[in-house]
């Protein structure tokens, strides 16, 4: 299949390792993933005031910009749009819904882009994740020739593909979809409360202590309940528990520095792919030495 | 504690915030659910509860408050909300009466070079649109 997908600007720079893992595991599984052309910044956070429409305008453009890539026939049989980012999935979408459920805003921000045809809503935004499930997890057990054997990981969700209920791919309270797809992969998973609470988000800019206060909790609730490595999809989380461990360390010094993954690198790495495709120098934390104490790369 | 006297000035207020959250704030009967919910709580100087019933009573001195900087809009006092108001939406409006006047609550410009840098630019633009007017 081939599908419309929106990157977003962090997965070119900070987190390209999330993006070169999630199009080769996509490839294995015979998805193609088409970039947007002409894409632009999302935003990264959904307006919450209602007079505020100025802000729905780049997160539609980029909608008209899928719209535009169905209607000259790049993209067939196929009304989604694939997102990676949790943020970028969460802004997409809440701009959608509302001009959804609301067809004045939709006339407005079309008016404000006169120069763009009109967006029709009827696009749906999703993240990679959805796309797994509907695919099959035991597809990608079948996959699966390197199975994560013996390697304890804490699913980590953060907010954005949560909440709120309107957007959220899983239950809010207790989500279990990475938990499904790494035991398919065969991994031990460490499920903890703290799966869902919030790493600090953008909180990191201006308040990078409290963050890694965040972090600590998160990473060293997984770590009580036996995990040696976390899973996230969303680059800013990645941030706050990966890169932020620097400070952990500062304020904690016994504490132990662990890897987090993007779910597709470890996805990647269960399916024996490339080892360029991984990107592990670019995560904080070298998880290599686990993943060879474990015998799943070389 | 400080005595308030409700003049037309703090129904005003409350209005103004309830249209911005597109919110009936009139609804929190102050259950708590929000602050017990809220990763950010122990940092702010008064909780969700409390910032809801200060814009009940149209208390202005609730944009003075460190709290409604420190919400990350994780949305978890969202999801529990008894009576399906939205707390990071009060937040934001609250936010955005100080940041409309052009005002800003974090000078980027002043967050170092090398920390710049180093950061995705999720956070960069997540802070500029949630701190800068």
């Amino acid at each position: 299949m081939k599908i419309a997908y929106y990157p977003g600007c962090t997965l070119k720079t900070t987190a390209k390792n999330f993006e070169t893992s999630a199009i080769a595991i996509a490839r294995e599984l015979g998805i193609e993933m088409v970039e947007l052309p002409r894409w632009t910044c999302c935003g990264t956070v959904f307006s919450l005031t209602a007079d505020d429409l100025i802000h729905h305008v780049a997160p539609i453009r980029n909608l008209i910009r899928v719209q535009e890539m169905i209607e000259n026939g790049q993209i067939e049989d196929e009304k989604r749009v694939l997102t990676l980012c949790s943020m970028c999935f969460n802004t997409l979408k809440r701009s959608n819904l509302r001009v959804k459920e609301n067809t004045e805003d939709l006339k407005k921000i079309n008016d404000l882009m006169y120069r763009e045809k009109d967006y029709r809503a009827e696009i749906e935004v999703i993240q990679l994740l959805e796309l797994l499930k509907e695919i099959g997890f035991d597809k990608l057990k079948a996959k699966a020739k390197n199975p994560l054997k013996n390697l304890r990981v804490a699913p980590y969700y953060g907010c954005m593909i949560l909440r709120p209920i309107e957007v959220g791919i899983d239950d809010p309270e207790d989500p279990t979809i990475q938990k499904d797809l790494l035991e398919a992969l065969g991994a031990e998973v460490i499920d903890n409360p703290y799966k869902k609470v919030c790493c600090g988000s953008y909180q990191t800019v201006n308040n990078k202590e409290k963050v890694a206060e965040l972090a600590y909790n998160i990473l060293g609730h997984a770590q009580q309940e036996g995990a040696e490595a976390i899973t996230t999809c969303c680059p800013l989380c990645a941030f706050n528990l990966d890169t932020r461990q620097k400070e952990v360390l500062k304020n904690h010094p016994d504490f132990q520095q662990m890897p987090v993954f993007y779910i597709t690198q470890l996805i990647a790495v269960a399916f024996g792919l490339d080892n360029k495709t991984f990107g592990f120098n670019q995560n904080y934390v070298d998880p290599k030495p686990l993943l060879k104490k474990k015998g799943l790369i070389k | 504690m400080k005595k308030l006297v409700i003049t037309s000035e703090n129904i005003k207020f409350l209005k103004k915030i309830n249209e911005l959250a597109d919110q009936d704030i009139t609804l929190c009967e102050q259950c708590g659910t929000c602050s017990g919910s809220c990763p950010m709580v122990a940092d702010m100087d008064i909780t969700p509860s409390q910032i809801m019933r200060m814009v009940q009573l149209g208390d202005l001195d609730v944009l003075n408050s460190k709290a409604i900087w420190v919400c990350a809009s994780c949305y978890s006092c969202t999801v529990r909300c008894p009576r399906n108001l939205d707390v990071s939406k009060v937040a934001e409006a609250l936010r955005q009466v100080y940041l409309r006047k052009a005002l800003d609550y974090v000078e980027i410009k002043k967050i170092p070079k090398y920390e710049l840098v180093s950061l995705p630019q999720i956070a960069i633009v997540s802070a500029c649109r949630k701190f800068t007017g």
